[in-house]
């Protein structure tokens, strides 16, 4: 199991739903659901504390992989991710992203957190930054609506240039 | 990239920019998504801006800044309940971008002084009214605020 205390949160969104805890809970670890709000990725996770968790492209290719970290239906599910599916990105440091599901004023408070053990760049973080706005606002109208967001989305500038300088110089070596 | 505190939130809404900027300065509207409150503006640059609160003694008041419907809006902040008047006025501004079915709407919440409890109440605040405006434009409903149905049940 890996050592939670290493990690920083470095982006935390806070998005508050019309629904009960346990159809955030389905909306999150569903592929049903994951296929329509986020990105059309499709969840594939192993329901318990070390299992094993991707989110796949329509074809089975993994575009994320990683370890389920806390998996305490209806109110938080915590996951390593490292990104497959870009060649640069895989080297990097896996991240740990955190849901926590909050009953909040008869609706839920949904908290993302993404947490980091080095001192990451902004130029990447900026991908997470902007995309977990999208991706939970969607996930918010699929829950409200039964209607999700089709939002573009490409990594923002810098990002990749930033990632390919990290993968080179490897700041994650000393500030481990 | 600046130091200064600053509070920045993005939320996708699937209305029009319009919509979104009439939901973001129409009193009545105001009312029904901002937990209670009320807005009130004639929305000129220059013409004061107050949010009437329910809840609290003393409301927010300030200054319209920029009114560029439907893209943009700002207006100074200044918090007169719970002894926050003496921070004096901070600064809100929205900006509206219009996509293929939806709008993204960013607040940008800036200008605060060093250790601001402000910062501290509008960041648990904003996510929830912009949560709630979202529900109001794409399903007509609206979300409550939690903390004050702790506060009642209390």
């Amino acid at each position: 199991m890996i050592d939670q205390t290493r990690f920083k949160p470095n982006t935390v969104y806070v998005v508050y739903i019309a629904a009960t805890p346990e159809k955030v809970w389905q909306a999150l670890t569903d592929p049903a659901f994951t296929r329509q709000y986020f990105g059309g990725f499709a969840i594939d996770v192993e329901p318990r504390q070390g299992g094993a968790f991707y989110l796949r492209y329509p074809d089975g290719r993994a575009h994320m992989s990683g370890r389920v970290v806390e998996w305490s239906p209806p109110r938080r599910f915590a996951c390593t991710w490292v990104v497959e599916g870009m060649p640069e990105f895989r080297e990097l440091p896996e991240c740990l992203v955190t849901y926590d599901i909050e009953p909040a004023g008869g609706a839920v408070k949904l908290t993302m957190t993404e947490a980091h053990s080095w001192d990451i760049p902004d130029d990447i973080l900026a991908g997470g930054r902007a995309g977990w706005p999208a991706i939970l606002s969607s996930l918010k109208s699929v829950l409200e609506t039964g209607k999700a967001l089709e939002i573009k989305m490409e990594p923002p500038q810098g990002m990749v240039e930033a990632v390919r300088r990290a993968v080179a110089e490897k700041p994650w070596r000393q500030s481990s | 990239m600046s130091d200064k505190p600053s509070f920045v939130y993005v939320i996708y809404i699937a209305a029009t920019a319009e919509q979104v900027f009439q939901a973001l300065t129409d009193a009545d509207i105001s009312e029904r998504y901002w937990v209670g409150n009320r807005l009130q503006s004639n929305w000129k640059v220059g013409s004061p801006f107050a949010l009437k609160l329910k809840r609290q003694d003393g409301d927010i008041t300030g200054t319209v800044l920029e009114v560029d419907p439907p893209r943009r809006l700002a207006y100074t902040f200044h918090s007169h309940h719970d002894g926050l008047e003496r921070e004096g006025p901070s600064r809100v501004t929205f900006d509206i971008e219009p996509q293929k079915d939806q709008v993204r709407l960013t607040i940008t919440h800036d200008e605060f002084p060093p250790g601001s409890r402000v910062l501290e109440h509008i960041s648990r605040g904003w996510p929830l009214v912009l949560s709630s405006l979202k529900s109001l434009l794409e399903s007509g409903r609206v979300l409550r605020a939690p903390w004050y149905e702790e506060a009642d049940a209390a």
